[in-house]
């Protein structure tokens, strides 16, 4: 942590060194103190819009975990699911999101809904396909002795396979609390009269380029904020993932 | 513990990769008494145990008949607390999960003061007693094990082998290992498979009840001679 943050400092340090030295304009290259300083200047009016941006990721998350992990179980539980559901699970990876924003936008609108849906698309495959793994991957071992016990199907799946994929499920929650913020951002510059995002492409239009780092170090705090969270939740759920005690 | 009728398999049959690893074997399971099948890795002790229990094809149908499983993995859930490991049967089952019995039967096995530890803090040998525990939770009069305790250091296996022969006695148990000093312990009746295709040895019933010290001499002898006939049958 402590080194991770003297890097940071050297990194923008030499940023700061480049920027005078080589005395490129600042509406190409602004140094990382202007940023600093547009930054406080324009703090409630970055933090207004950050506000919508983080509700868009928030929302977008939980709907994709929700869609992720009920699709996932279909997928687990039932053999016609498989059939029907999985070829399009994978399709749905196969479109990327930067192609569908346009049409979310157009039926949901300029508001806040077609964000959500763009970052609930996104986080959906990988959260379903990590998940989805895990209850396909059961040890074997623990099947035998499930049957030996006489357990139905769906008590081996709700006590055994669910709880022994959770620590799958976590890898996919923390991939997707490191690309929500994606979807949200992409769905703002397709169409958006808020957010991060939209505060990012208007700023550049305006060649006001050291607003724009700074809504974009907000960003980056927000989702490295976000992905901490969601690490430290995950490790509560599932305190024997290996992952937890290896470190 | 009503023991009614031996477990009897009659004509398997066993391929893999168009090899024949046993074809046409019967095996008869003695009531109330521990059965080791000793053999050589390969030879198809852990599929003949598996059928037994309804859990592998050998070709023929098997009578179905409720079994208790222990296996070499202790297959402990490291989501639950070792009470909860016993009554996993009990929740699988949707019946409610009789603690004070899985409570008893932790203490019969010496980890009564262990009840609400999770698995990855018990030793290797504690999770093999919890995984004994679970096994008698079942409460079934035909008991298989396949290499129950060879993942565990020389004395610790030697002290589970004396409780698993101690609280297993007067079940029908079918127990695979490839440890002739294993079998000595706690067989009453052992048996060899061996050969390709695979056939089963005679009954060879060593004198005295298990758990057996293995100091006597014939004990010694015998050992000898399983793992002469083991030796041979691996070259």
């Amino acid at each position: 942590m402590i080194r991770g943050l003297v890097a940071l400092m050297g990194l923008l340090a030499g940023w700061e060194a480049l920027v005078r030295a080589t005395d490129v304009p600042h509406f190409i290259l602004p140094g990382p103190l202007r940023v600093g300083a547009a930054l406080i200047a324009n703090f409630e009016f970055i933090m207004a819009n950050a506000a919508v941006t983080l509700l868009e990721i928030v929302l977008g998350m939980a709907m994709g975990l929700l869609l992720g992990l009920s699709c996932a179980l279909a997928l687990a539980a039932s053999r016609t699911a498989r059939a029907w559901l999985l070829p399009l699970v994978v399709a749905s990876q196969a479109i990327p999101v930067f192609a569908i924003a346009p049409l979310l936008v157009l039926w949901l609108g300029f508001g806040i809904a077609s964000k959500v849906a763009a970052a609930a698309l996104i986080v959906f495959f990988p959260v379903a396909s990590a998940f989805y793994d895990g209850l396909a991957r059961t040890n074997p071992g623990w099947l035998d002795l499930a049957r030996t016990m006489g357990a139905a199907k769906s008590s081996t799946l709700l006590h055994l396979r669910l709880p022994a994929a959770l620590p799958a499920f976590a890898s996919g929650a923390r991939v997707a609390a490191a690309i929500a913020p994606i979807g949200a951002v992409i769905g703002e510059w397709v169409g958006a009269s808020a957010g991060l995002g939209f505060l990012m492409l208007q700023s550049n239009a305006q060649m006001r380029v050291d607003l724009m780092f700074a809504a974009l170090t907000v960003l980056a705090a927000f989702a490295l904020g976000l992905y901490a969270l969601v690490d430290k939740a995950m490790a509560l759920l599932v305190p024997w993932d290996p992952k937890r005690i290896d470190r | 513990m009503r023991t009614s009728q031996p477990l009897i398999l009659r004509n398997a049959r066993l391929t893999y990769a168009d090899r024949v690893i046993f074809d046409g074997l019967d095996a008869t399971f003695a009531v109330g008494r521990t059965t080791c099948l000793l053999g050589p890795s390969g030879v198809g002790k852990t599929t003949l145990l598996k059928a037994l229990a309804g859990l592998a094809d050998v070709g023929v149908p098997v009578e179905k008949r409720p079994v208790a499983w222990m296996a070499q993995d202790d297959l402990l859930c490291p989501w639950l607390d070792a009470r909860a490991n016993v009554t996993l049967g009990a929740r699988l089952r949707g019946e409610r999960p009789d603690d004070a019995r899985a409570q008893a039967l932790l203490e019969r096995v010496g980890l009564g003061d262990r009840a609400a530890a999770k698995p990855e803090t018990l030793s290797g040998g504690q999770r093999q007693r919890v995984a004994l525990a679970r096994t008698l939770y079942e409460e079934r009069e035909i008991v298989l094990m396949d290499e129950p305790f060879s993942g565990l250091d020389a004395p610790t296996r030697w002290r589970l082998q004396d409780l698993a022969a101690t609280l297993l006695a007067g079940r029908t148990v079918v127990l695979v290992t490839h440890d002739p000093r294993e079998a000595l312990r706690v067989g009453h009746d052992i048996r060899v498979l061996a050969g390709r295709p695979a056939t089963l040895g005679p009954v060879l019933s060593p004198a005295g009840p298990p758990p057996r010290a293995l100091d006597a001499l014939d004990l010694l002898a015998l050992e000898s001679r399983l793992i002469a006939e083991l030796a041979a049958a691996a070259a």
